[in-house]
């Protein structure tokens, strides 16, 4: 049985605790609401792009000669997987949810007898994929010293996608996020992005218009797509680093509220205990004046 | 008299302008273009320099503009800019920043495509400079 004072320590520790995990949770608060507005400026711009490629596209329906970004290099042996996640932890079961979900394709690819490689975003999530596909991660990327994402951080990583694209090191490219839905709901999603998916066109007035194209169609929709690919990394890039500040303010909540139900156990602990060491303390008195 | 139109300026980060305005030049990669209300369907890619916005009350903004696409529709004008800052908060050190980037991608192409393309880059930008500086 521990003694007051090691209850006492125990308490203060545990207060301690407290106090961090509740600044924790104001601070991922305030990051959530910034991260929020940048993924919802984002918005409009990835939006136009996928009406602009929708557009564009219908042009290149069934033609031979679409970018190999569109139509794909006619395989699908090798996969590369994009894993983002964050460079923290202390954010409840956010980087596990997604490097289960990079464990889980990988191994149904593997399965297939498909080759895969990977490309982390953010140490978290290769420390925990490390153990089982350490050998198929090419590289990761650390966004650790960047204090919110910009585009360039976005465009570069599409870069390197981009080149060893040409350089034909893969057939078919996904990326793995979690989706921001709410603070307390973060869905981790896999989205290919080459080759590319692209919207259904909306038919409306406009399908009837013919465009007029400068330079042509081709050299367009060649400049557009790479494009499409760092937009999409970027709105990705963008959607988990709200998704990890969500998962922050939840997990550092619900260890704040924990820690105020143990402080109340162990003072009721502690106050029980000292009662009981006062009554022994007066029976003994007493006791020792009745056998005089 | 120039009738209004919708006109919106978006980048990555934020969209800029999205208002009825009177007119828009807007630095094409094959040349420079205005466009007015019921303009016919047109796409273009952008190449770096200055857009100009004629506004609905007739004050004219400018802003820098970097890679990107102008989609003319029934519906308006979007431009898509990989980087889009307002003239006004544009600093002169920025864009020699980006000059001289330039000026390396230049100096560390392999090929002659890349080259010439770091060299179109370059031409651009110090061409707006000099407008800038002039102006």
């Amino acid at each position: 049985m521990p003694s007051l004072k090691d209850l006492r320590n125990r308490i203060a520790s545990v207060k301690a605790t407290q106090k961090i995990t509740k600044a924790m949770k104001m601070v991922a608060a305030a990051k959530l609401r910034r991260a929020q507005e940048a993924a919802e400026a984002a918005r409009p711009y990835a939006e136009r792009m996928d009406q602009v490629l929708a557009n564009i596209a219908v042009a290149f329906e069934g033609r031979d000669d679409a970018p190999k970004l569109m139509s794909g290099t006619g395989r699908d042996q090798v996969h590369l997987l994009i894993v983002a996640t964050a460079e923290r932890g202390l954010c409840g079961g956010f980087n596990s949810s997604i490097a289960k979900l990079a464990r889980e394709r990988a191994r149904s690819l593997i399965a297939q007898g498909k080759e895969v490689k990977i490309l982390c975003v953010g140490k978290k999530g290769f420390d925990a994929i490390k153990r089982e596909f350490g050998k198929l991660v090419l590289r990761t990327i650390e966004l650790r010293g960047v204090k919110s994402i910009g585009y360039a951080n976005a465009a570069e990583i599409a870069d390197l996608v981009l080149s060893m694209y040409d350089k034909g090191e893969f057939d078919v490219c996904t990326l793995l996020y979690a989706e921001f839905k709410s603070v307390i709901s973060q869905v981790p999603t896999a989205q290919q992005i080459i080759p590319a998916k692209l919207p259904e066109r909306k038919v409306s007035g406009d399908a009837a218009q013919v465009y007029e194209y400068e330079p042509d169609e081709a050299e367009i929709l060649t400049d557009l797509l790479p494009r499409n690919i760092a937009v999409q990394i970027f709105r990705a890039l963008l959607e988990n680093a709200a998704s990890e500040q969500g998962a922050r303010m939840s997990a550092m909540d619900n260890a704040t509220r924990n820690a105020g139900d143990m402080i109340k156990k162990l003072t009721l602990r502690y106050n029980r205990q000292r009662q009981a060491q006062i009554t022994k303390e007066l029976i003994e008195i007493i006791s020792g004046a009745e056998a005089l | 008299m120039a009738q209004p139109f919708q006109f919106e300026l978006v980048s990555p980060e934020r969209l800029l302008l999205s208002e009825k305005v009177l007119e828009v030049t807007v630095p094409g990669s094959e040349g420079e273009f205005g466009v007015l209300k019921d303009h016919s369907p047109f796409m273009s890619t952008v190449r770096p320099g200055l857009l100009k916005v004629r506004k609905d009350g007739g004050q004219i903004v400018e802003f820098f503009v970097r890679g990107g696409f102008a989609d003319v529709n029934g519906s308006g004008l979007t431009v898509l800019a990989e980087q889009a800052i307002p003239v006004s908060e544009l600093k002169g050190d920025m864009l020699a920043q980006q000059v001289k980037d330039a000026e390396e991608d230049v100096a560390d192409a392999r090929d002659d495509a890349t080259r010439h393309k770091a060299e179109t880059l370059l031409s651009q930008l110090r061409e707006i400079q000099a407008a800038l500086k002039a102006a």
